[in-house]
């Protein structure tokens, strides 16, 4: 099975049935399978901190939310996961392109990548980091954690999990 | 009309619907005109309003009616498309637009000047936006409601505030006493 197809089964196999993403060179195997998926909502959302309200809805609704996002957006989201996702205690995986990291070819790319861990450990936010493609190993029972304990997880998946950038 | 006396003449018409609602200002009203597990209140998160209404109209059947501002719509601007592509015939966006920023002091807003908030939405794809005075906004709400399709309502008002206290409800009772009102 493809990282592709393994990523989006663990999360059909954790009833996560609504997912919204920002698009993403290389989450855009998942976002094509997701969109594929019959058992997944896919709504694409136009900036991150508006998906995550999103999520919040569609789980207040009585379904499992996701979001599939670059790290740049951590950037964006601070105010949002405070305030909405964290405050009503609300659980999010976030899985997220960790652009800047070993075999970036984009240097600005790396000047967030030095503030992801930093921002979401001063948010408390549990945060796993794919580096092999065995690390995906612990999705599904990353997904089980965040939904037993209601709040927005941190996956963050580097260059390196998704083999490089191809000809850059 | 100001905002807090339209809340106070559609608070019927809300009542037995699910209603997600600004922050600010907005969410005092409602809370004190008419606090009922149905009501989401906002706490935080400028702009959110609509996005939040539409994730759970897409996640249930029951009627939504996300409550938003003028200056938190175009704080969010990227929802109106992410609404228009992703039809909800049972979510209705209300917009009390009154060109300000109530909760701050009443300053202005864009959509108080060349900007309208209708002919953006209309823009952006929504089918089915209704743009109308404080004094028709029941009527509109109604009709939006009976129509069973998704539906903006753009209500043009009068800038002003009444002085009321702050929620301090706990934010976990708020959801937890929604969400148990949407499974009912």
């Amino acid at each position: 099975m493809s990282i592709d197809k393994k990523i989006v089964a663990d999360l059909v196999a954790n009833d996560v049935s609504f997912v919204t993403t920002v698009p993403c060179k290389q989450l855009a195997g998942v976002i094509d399978e997701i969109d594929r998926s019959e058992d997944i909502f896919h709504i694409p959302s136009n900036k991150e901190d508006e998906g995550m309200g999103l999520c919040a809805g569609a789980w207040m609704g009585g379904k499992r939310p996701a979001i599939i996002m670059q790290n740049t957006a951590i950037g964006v989201t601070i105010n949002t996961l405070a305030t909405l996702t964290q405050y009503y205690r609300m659980p999010l995986p976030m899985l997220i392109s960790y652009r800047g990291e070993l075999r970036e070819p984009v240097a600005c790319q790396v000047e967030m990548a030095v503030h992801t861990k930093a921002l979401l450990n001063q948010m408390n936010i549990p945060t796993y980091h794919f580096h092999k493609e065995s690390d995906a190993d612990e999705l599904d029972a990353i997904l089980k954690y965040t939904f037993m304990c209601n709040k927005p997880v941190a996956i963050l998946t580097d260059a390196s999990f998704w083999g490089g950038y191809g000809d850059q | 009309m100001i905002r807090s006396e339209i809340l106070r003449e559609i608070a019927p018409i809300l009542n037995p619907h699910l209603v997600v609602c600004n922050i600010g200002l907005p969410s005092q009203e409602l809370h004190m005109i008419d606090d009922n597990a149905r009501n989401f209140y906002m706490l935080g998160t400028m702009g959110l309003s609509s996005s939040i209404g539409l994730g759970l109209a897409l996640a249930q059947d029951k009627t939504v009616i996300s409550i938003d501002g003028d200056g938190s719509v175009l704080t969010n601007l990227g929802t109106l498309p992410t609404i228009a592509n992703n039809v909800a015939d049972n979510y209705i966006l209300l917009i009390i637009d009154n060109g300000s920023y109530g909760s701050t002091g009443d300053q202005p807003t864009y959509a108080g000047m060349k900007t309208s908030l209708t002919a953006v939405a209309q823009a952006c794809g929504c089918e089915n936006v209704v743009e109308v005075q404080d004094v028709d906004c029941g009527k509109a709400l109604e009709a939006a409601i009976a129509s069973k399709k998704m539906t903006v309502i753009v209500c043009k008002c009068d800038s002003g505030n009444i002085k009321l206290p702050v929620i301090t409800k706990d934010p976990v009772v708020i959801r937890d006493r929604f969400m148990t009102a949407v499974q009912a």
